[in-house]
């Protein structure tokens, strides 16, 4: 089983990118559950999603205090404790993030090698393709590349189930460029 | 028809009454007894629009009273536009 | 294994909620009237049904209510008049419709209801605990506890099957853990429309009664062409008799709850537990914990990591709540050492309300284990792993000294 956790402000996505995994997984034939913890729902307020991902039926129906990923949505989140927190040793940490990969593990407070790092432009994506810092959707296409939970035909099937035509097709462009921009960061 | 009491296997599903309710008559609950004077009244049917009982009935030609239901309540003589309508006591 | 009528190949899987699950259900079930008022969490039921409708995909009429009392009311109102009905709330909502509930199980209308547990206020809190639930369980209506989001769809179908058996005829609450279920998507395997069909009978079917004043059965439904006087004024002259059938029908009613869990297996392959019961590594357990709702997942999930670890554990999951299965936890039980009763709210003064029925299914046999009462996820506070295992151990505890030193017990609350 593979537990990923999203961090986002409310508003972000985090909860639809969330589901839209969740459900490239079920077509991918996977056990899968999605959902959010929800707090006061403000927008902009930090939040987090969770998903599941397993060859198996899934028992356990509590938050994710141990995740195997974590996605951050919003580069203004990845100084915070709450980033890391739980992250199981070699796991994988998939950040929008554009700045300086030389500064990055100053930002993040982390030592070196204790997990695998990738980072995606994701707001200038967004910015280019749908006009709003919406970084769902890049931000699935950069877990993708960095983990292969799903395959990428998979998510293409579950945005043109989520979304209507033309916001279908803009997304599914994000999801890929942001996939070929996606880089581990090695240090 | 059985005997009354009847026991819980008797009753019919769901709280639907031995009894039809037509059966309670609830003339008896009066003190006060609508009398109408026909020669004074209208028959413009306010006091059967008004009357919370359903107790005043139209004959084809007059206006009556079903004193099996009337409580006695005095609306209908209160609304009547023509003051056709008196209460009087029931026992006098 | 027996082949499933519809087998899991030709069941459409399809990533929903909780919430969308029961709605999907809704949809296949030919349900005549829908009348529900949409509260957090169960807002997306409400929504989705109503989309279902504005779309004709259903023939169902909505009723837009302005309250939950109304929307309780207008399905009583439609079941007295024969319909297949269905509303869904949560919490103060549920607890608004609370005079309501007391007639349409006095009235005995097979009304199905979701009730999406959430806390009730005050302070207010949108998160799940089971006090919504609880403050219903004397009201007559039969309540079911769902595991997971498939378990939702399923039980939901069920619910009309179960509540207009003949014998049974009285309202269902099928109680699904707010947010943990209710917005949580998983897998659901759906069936197609026509087996929904076919396994309800169609519409829904009336009950004959004879009628004195009529001097013949007939159909128990308000109908101008033979009208009936139904829960009309009864004194203490009738009043206890009209009870008597009630406490009848609940009685009736666990066996049918069985019966249609096994049909349920025939045609899709699924069944939960015996209907009743699903438990888990009880048979040669020394410590198990009872539990409802979506929590029972987790409480599994640690028992099998901490069988791994040669800890004799296991987990009894009500499914049935009301009416409730006293001997069946007894005999299931036979021979625990330590059982505890885990409850997701509490009756103020007194213990958890699973306890108070677990200690009284056990009063009267001889081997009687030792009882703990736990209360945890008071307002969603989240039953981590962590949580389960300091239950679980601490049950342990208990079976080694054999002696309950505190009977109730409060988990993950800071002090």
């Amino acid at each position: 089983m593979i537990e990923v956790r999203w961090y986002a402000r409310a508003g972000q996505g985090a909860w639809t990118a969330s589901n839209l995994l969740a459900t490239a997984a079920v077509i991918d034939g996977k056990y899968v559950q999605s959902f959010p913890a929800f707090g006061p729902e403000r927008s902009g307020a930090p939040m987090f999603a969770f998903t599941r991902v397993s060859t198996e039926p899934i028992l356990i129906h509590s938050m994710i205090y141990e995740p195997d990923v974590v996605v951050v949505l919003d580069p203004t989140l990845i100084p915070s404790r709450d980033t890391t927190t739980g992250l199981k040793n070699g796991g994988v940490l998939v950040l929008n993030y554009s700045g300086r990969v030389e500064k990055l593990y100053e930002v993040l407070g982390i030592n070196r090698g204790l997990y695998k790092v990738y980072v995606a432009p994701a707001t200038e994506l967004a910015m280019e393709l749908l006009k709003r810092p919406i970084t769902s959707t890049a931000m699935l296409g950069a877990l993708v590349k960095a983990t292969n939970i799903v395959s990428i035909d998979a998510v293409v099937k579950a945005l043109k189930e989520r979304f209507p035509g033309p916001l279908a097709e803009r997304n599914i462009e994000l999801v890929k460029r942001a996939f070929e921009k996606t880089m581990e960061v090695y240090m | 028809m059985k005997k009354e009491p009847r026991g819980w296997r008797e009753l019919p599903i769901g709280a639907v009454t031995y009894k039809l309710s037509l059966e309670y008559k609830t003339g008896g609950w009066r003190t006060l007894k609508p009398i109408i004077d026909l020669s004074k009244c209208t028959r413009c049917m306010l006091c059967w629009l008004f009357c919370p009982e359903m107790a005043i009935v139209w004959s084809g030609r007059d206006v009556l009273v079903n004193y099996d239901y009337c409580k006695g309540c005095g609306i209908c003589a209160y609304e009547c536009p023509v003051k056709a309508i008196d209460m009087v006591p029931e026992y006098s | 294994m027996l082949k499933p009528r519809v087998p899991l190949e030709e069941q459409k899987v399809m990533p929903v909620n909780g919430d969308e699950a029961v709605a999907y259900a809704v949809k296949q079930c030919l349900v005549d009237v829908v009348a529900a008022y949409p509260i957090t969490p169960q807002t997306i039921i409400v929504e989705k049904f109503s989309e279902f409708v504005a779309n004709g995909e259903v023939k169902t009429q909505y009723v837009p209510v302005e309250s939950e009392h109304s929307a309780m009311s207008a399905c009583i109102g439609a079941a007295a008049a024969g319909a297949r009905t269905f509303t869904s709330t949560s919490a103060q909502g549920l607890a608004l419709m609370w005079e309501n509930l007391y007639i349409a199980s006095g009235l005995r209308l097979p009304i199905v209801m979701a009730v999406v547990n959430r806390a009730l206020s005050a302070p207010i809190n949108i998160h799940c605990d089971h006090s919504d639930a609880y403050g219903m369980r004397d009201s007559g209506w039969i309540q079911l506890f769902v595991e997971n989001s498939q378990e939702a769809y399923d039980t939901t179908i069920q619910a009309f099957k179960i509540a207009e058996h003949p014998e049974v005829q009285l309202p269902v609450a099928v109680n699904l853990d707010g947010f943990f279920l209710s917005h949580t998507l998983e897998n659901v395997y759906m069936l197609p429309d026509e087996e929904v069909h076919r396994f309800l009978g169609g519409y829904r079917k009336l009950v004959k009664t004879y009628v004195d004043y009529l001097n013949r059965e007939v159909e128990y439904k308000l109908d101008p062409a033979n009208p009936l006087s139904i829960g009309s004024l009864d004194l203490y002259d009738y009043y206890f008799e009209h009870k008597m059938p009630q406490v009848e029908a609940m009685k009736k009613a666990s066996d049918v709850v069985r019966r249609v869990n096994e049909e349920w297996y025939e045609l899709t392959g699924r069944s939960y537990g015996d209907g009743v019961i699903d438990s888990y590594a009880v048979e040669d357990a020394d410590a198990v914990v009872i539990v409802l709702g979506s929590s029972a997942g987790t409480m599994k999930y640690v028992a099998s990591l901490m069988r791994q670890k040669g800890f004799k554990v296991g987990v009894v999951r009500l499914r049935m709540f009301r009416p409730f299965p006293f001997s069946e936890v007894r005999e299931l039980l036979k021979g625990v050492k330590v059982v505890g009763v885990m409850d997701r709210g509490l009756s103020f003064g007194s213990y958890g309300p699973l306890y108070l029925e677990v200690n009284t299914a056990f009063y009267y046999s001889k081997e009687r284990p030792l009882l703990v009462n736990y209360i945890y996820g008071l307002g969603g506070r989240d039953l981590s792993p962590a949580m389960a295992e300091e239950v679980f151990m601490d049950l342990i505890e208990v079976a080694k000294i054999s002696e309950v030193r505190e009977h109730l017990k409060f988990i993950g609350v800071r002090s």
